[in-house]
């Protein structure tokens, strides 16, 4: 969209904003910490929206984040597996040599360089300013493109006619999507349905919280025990991260 | 010359005397009003407008994650809260039924709206939905069963 602003020249309004304050009041910066977000503002940059998973803590045959998430966006299952809506992946990984194992939930990882956003030809495929990353279903044409650039197999495709949506998740045939980080309920200072499942059911393996915000629970524990990327390598700088890997 | 204008002639007042053969109208949909309440704005306006109303609402709230139900801000939801009602059989109509508010008049205009290929086409508290899909539910638990056979990594 037109009103957006790119990387370059967010990094240099950031860069000139930065050497402002300096030049204004030497050594004060007007740290903006993240709060609830007002009704009738548009989110901003100033919050980053993120996700810690503790591996430890997730159980192999659990599947109440999955189920949850379902449920809050009315996910049917058409009896194909291969193409069936899927948010969220219970994934599990082997280690060959001790057989050491471990489940992990496997959703969109909110990148912040997105290369769903990249490819897409109409522009429907967009990052919003608190990172999360999303599917104008407006705009989308299905084409797809999203689905192969995705190094996380984190898109589905819609392959049938949907009846009974929910209020706030629209979904249709014909177009591409995927988790949302329920943008509905954080948008009304609400946590994702997954969190929210994890927690109630007192496993406590998902924390969600703003990553720009030093105070924050998310950003303390990350940066007392740290948390990895998947593919890290790809340099994407991912909203979710993951500890016990 | 004076021949073709006199049977033209003819010919127009017979239209004027027969108008149900001459000109037979589509007629005009039977249209749902709820009762007892007062829509966002004036009917005209509505009928007129309704489609940027919304349309101008959808990026805000997509993009910019702007929810709020302030003065001036439209709901496809409340529009469909409102007009879209269990008929006398208790059935409410889907965005398939001709008996739709939306439909009725949109087949009358023959304006196509994709709205409902996404969007509920029905209030909430008219759909029935099971707390979770059970299929979705069981298929998830085989993957997991799967894993265990060791046929996944």
């Amino acid at each position: 969209m037109s009103d957006q602003i790119n990387d370059s020249r967010r990094q240099f309004l950031s860069k000139a904003a930065i050497a402002g304050s300096v030049t204004i009041a030497p050594g004060v910066f007007l740290h903006q910490t993240a709060q609830a977000k007002p009704d009738e503002k548009a989110v901003t940059s100033a919050t980053r929206w993120g996700m810690l998973i503790d591996t430890d803590k997730c159980s192999k045959g659990c599947t109440d984040c999955v189920d949850a998430c379902n449920q809050e966006h009315a996910l049917t299952g058409f009896d194909r597996p291969e193409t069936d809506a899927q948010y969220i992946r219970k994934v599990s990984l082997v280690e060959k040599q001790t057989g050491h194992e471990i489940s992990l939930p496997l959703m969109c990882q909110h990148c912040e360089k997105p290369p769903c956003v990249d490819v897409c030809p109409t522009g429907a495929s967009m990052k919003r300013e608190d990172g999360i990353v999303l599917v104008d279903k407006h705009i989308c044409i299905g084409c797809r493109y999203c689905m192969m650039a995705c190094p996380y197999k984190a898109r589905s495709f819609v392959h049938e006619t949907i009846e009974n949506q929910t209020l706030s998740a629209p979904r249709g045939k014909g177009t591409v999507e995927s988790c949302t980080m329920c943008t509905h309920r954080v948008d009304k200072d609400g946590i994702p349905a997954c969190v929210e499942a994890c927690t109630d059911e007192n496993h406590n393996a998902m924390t969600f919280g703003d990553l720009n915000d030093p105070e924050s629970t998310i950003s303390k524990e990350l940066k007392k025990h740290g948390g990895k990327q998947i593919r890290a390598d790809l340099q994407l700088n991912t909203g979710v991260r993951y500890q016990g890997l | 010359m004076t021949r073709f204008l006199r049977l033209s002639l003819i010919l127009t007042g017979l239209i004027m005397l027969f108008p149900s053969q001459g000109m037979a109208e589509t007629p005009f949909p039977i249209i749902h009003e709820p009762e007892g309440k007062e829509c966002v704005e004036d009917e005209d306006d509505m009928r007129r407008n309704h489609m940027n109303y919304i349309r101008h609402q959808r990026d805000k709230t997509m993009r910019e994650g702007i929810r709020a139900e302030s003065e001036g801000s439209y709901s496809l939801s409340k529009c469909i809260d409102c007009h879209v009602e269990a008929n006398d059989k208790g059935v409410t109509p889907t965005h398939n039924d001709k008996e739709h508010f939306c439909v009725a008049c949109h087949e009358y205009a023959a304006v196509q709206i994709d709205c409902f290929q996404c969007h509920a086409d029905r209030p909430q508290k008219n759909i029935k939905r099971s707390s979770s899909d059970q299929a979705l539910k069981d298929q998830l638990q085989e993957m997991l069963a799967a894993k265990d056979m060791g046929d996944v990594q």
